[in-house]
């Protein structure tokens, strides 16, 4: 049996990509600095990597009192080992009482493997993060396609893990000139467990935005079902300085791309505010929308269930209505 | 080569709904189906038998009615289908269900062995990384395309990322996790479902595969669920039907009470 008190302080997985920092680090540290306000420790980030001394500034000024930084060229790209090395020998060195995650491709490559490596639990995906009574970490995520919400604890092994999804919890404002201290560490590798190998990475920049990032989305279904009700969507985003987004339909229709897929199993989105156009509103993506600060549906069934968590909702034709509503807008910006 | 490719019988959660007066969740009549990552690692499993030759297994931890995806894999064009099934492993969370699947991996002779990369009604992703932990094999997820290197001793892997995708090597033995959307899976084939039901699905107990009992089923679960609820109904904004002029009135005149525009 573990002794609990040995294992002190929030560590955040910062996790950056060529020596860019990931916007979910910095969400996790506002969060984490929550989680460390509610237990009275320290906001500690780790970050892995080559060349990236220039990243622990904004980790501080976002909210870090500490980072654990280990910066090696074995660390240049992401690498399954190479990474799980590195956190592990920080985790076991450092004894953190949880650790958090983004829910990238590479936080959801690494986490488990970890959490095999730690013999400790693992939450994904967590949409709420709180400290109970007792100062355990209770983790609340989506299951059954976001059908149900369940709260999970892990009450004897330590430490606590999870994996947040980007989007889901709000960057705090940082703090200019904010400081901390830093440990360096180094990582031992074993090259004998080195068996991946990366040969080439091919990057798709065109048109590369971040939807959970967008103040304002409009967001297209089935209902407006081509290319040029897309077109139709891009002129409105245009006028409302929005972006485009779409449901699952329309990018297994190859009408879309997947970066631009809200719902459970594209992106979760809380934007100020949400225009569902001819989308009916399946629960996989309410789940990826429903906290929106806004939400106007426009929808041919007045039985869709997007109507359910709209705050107004328009019965009638999106390809009507989109052009109209582009025009009309336009008008109002310009007075 | 042997291929062992680990499925998992979920409720098809696209066909759950929400009972709009209680809030409960409607799980009557929804079916079973084989995960739909599970089936593209499937597919991409027998893909690598058609080109390369090689014995495919199946396996899955579940109730008995679990069979059910087994024969749909016979009909799909595996060799052998494996049932792990004992009430020691209910109530397993990631970790204890990747502790059972790797006990019985151990037991087996095997150069690749594929998982989805999540299943439908969990959504974790975590069970793929960590039997690849267990077993100390390299791990490549998020795979939508590979091919074995001429040596025969490695992988060439395409993986998806956020930014695009990244081309891998990875040293044989080792495991994937895989993308739906990465193959569509074949069909079965018709003699292949009559013989799906002539052929014989090994049915496993915790003594059959190679792992501590603790680490398995509920005692094995670090993560425990504290409560399950559904997130309540939020309270509907009003509906219009009216004509397009008198909509885009509307929406306007909203935005503007609510300083979004």
């Amino acid at each position: 049996m573990i002794n609990k008190n040995d294992y002190k302080n929030v560590y955040v997985f910062a996790e950056q990509r060529g020596g860019v920092i990931q916007p979910v680090a910095l969400e996790l540290i506002g969060k984490a600095r929550d989680l460390a306000g509610a237990l009275g420790s320290k906001v500690v980030a780790m970050l892995a990597g080559y060349n990236v001394e220039h990243l622990i500034q904004p980790l501080f000024e976002y909210g870090a009192d500490e980072v654990v930084v280990t910066d090696h060229i074995e660390l240049k790209d992401y690498l399954t080992e190479q990474y799980a090395q590195s956190i592990y020998q920080i985790i076991t060195a450092m004894r953190p009482d949880i650790v958090l995650f983004g829910a990238t491709t590479i936080g959801r490559d690494l986490a488990p493997r970890l959490s095999a490596r730690l013999a400790t639990g693992l939450t994904a995906d967590c949409t709420k993060l709180e400290i109970s009574e007792d100062k355990q970490l209770m983790m609340t995520r989506p299951a059954f396609g976001g059908n149900l919400m369940a709260t999970i604890m892990c009450t004897e092994h330590r430490p606590q893990m999870s994996t947040v999804r980007p989007g889901v919890m709000p960057k705090r404002d940082p703090e200019p000139g904010r400081t901390g201290s830093i440990v360096r560490f180094e990582t031992k590798f074993d090259h004998s467990k080195i068996r991946v190998k990366l040969l080439e990475e091919v990057r798709e920049e065109k048109n590369k935005v971040d939807i959970t990032e967008a103040k304002i989305l409009v967001s297209g279904g089935r209902g407006v079902g081509c290319k040029e009700g897309f077109a139709k969507l891009q002129e409105l985003a245009e006028v409302l300085g929005a972006e485009v987004s779409a449901s699952r339909a329309m990018v297994d229709a190859g009408i879309m791309p997947h970066d631009r897929q809200v719902g459970q199993t594209g992106k979760t989105v809380r934007p100020d505010l949400y225009l569902a156009l001819g989308i009916s509103g399946a629960i996989q993506h309410l789940a990826g929308m429903e906290e929106s600060g806004y939400i106007v549906a426009v929808n041919k069934d007045k039985f869709a269930p997007i109507f359910n968590v709209s705050d107004i909702g328009i019965v009638g034709d999106v390809n009507k209505i989109v052009p109209l509503l582009a025009e009309r807008l336009r008008k109002e910006m310009q007075k | 080569m042997n291929i062992v490719v680990c499925i998992k019988q979920v409720p098809d959660t696209t066909e759950i709904k929400i009972n709009p007066v209680t809030g409960t969740l409607i799980r009557d009549g929804v079916p079973s189906i084989m995960n739909p990552d599970d089936k593209g690692g499937l597919e991409m499993a027998l893909r690598l038998k058609d080109k390369y030759g090689a014995n495919v297994t199946v396996i899955t931890m579940g109730p008995p009615q679990a069979d059910l995806i087994l024969r749909e894999a016979f009909a799909m064009g595996v060799d052998r289908a494996i049932l792990l099934t004992d009430r020691k492993f209910a109530g397993a969370d990631t970790l204890a269900t990747s502790n059972a699947l790797a006990g019985a991996l151990r037991t087996l002779d095997w150069d690749i062995v594929i998982t989805g990369r999540q299943a439908i009604d969990g959504d974790t992703a975590q069970v793929g990384p960590q039997i690849a932990e267990h077993l100390d094999v390299p791990q490549v997820s998020y795979v939508c395309d590979l091919e074995v290197e001429k040596s025969g001793k490695a992988l060439r892997v395409t993986k998806e990322t956020e930014e695009g995708v990244q081309i891998l090597e990875a040293q044989m033995p080792c495991l994937l996790t895989v993308l739906a959307s990465a193959v569509k899976p074949r069909y079965m084939s018709a003699p292949g479902i009559v013989e799906a039901y002539n052929k014989q699905v090994e049915i496993w107990g915790a003594d059959h595969i190679d792992v501590d009992e603790t680490k398995l089923g509920l005692k094995g679960s670090p993560t425990k669920v504290l409560k399950a609820f559904t997130k309540g109904l939020k309270v509907p904004g009003e509906v219009f039907e009216v004509d397009a002029e008198e909509a885009v009135g509307i929406i306007v005149s909203r935005l503007k009470e609510k300083f979004i525009i």
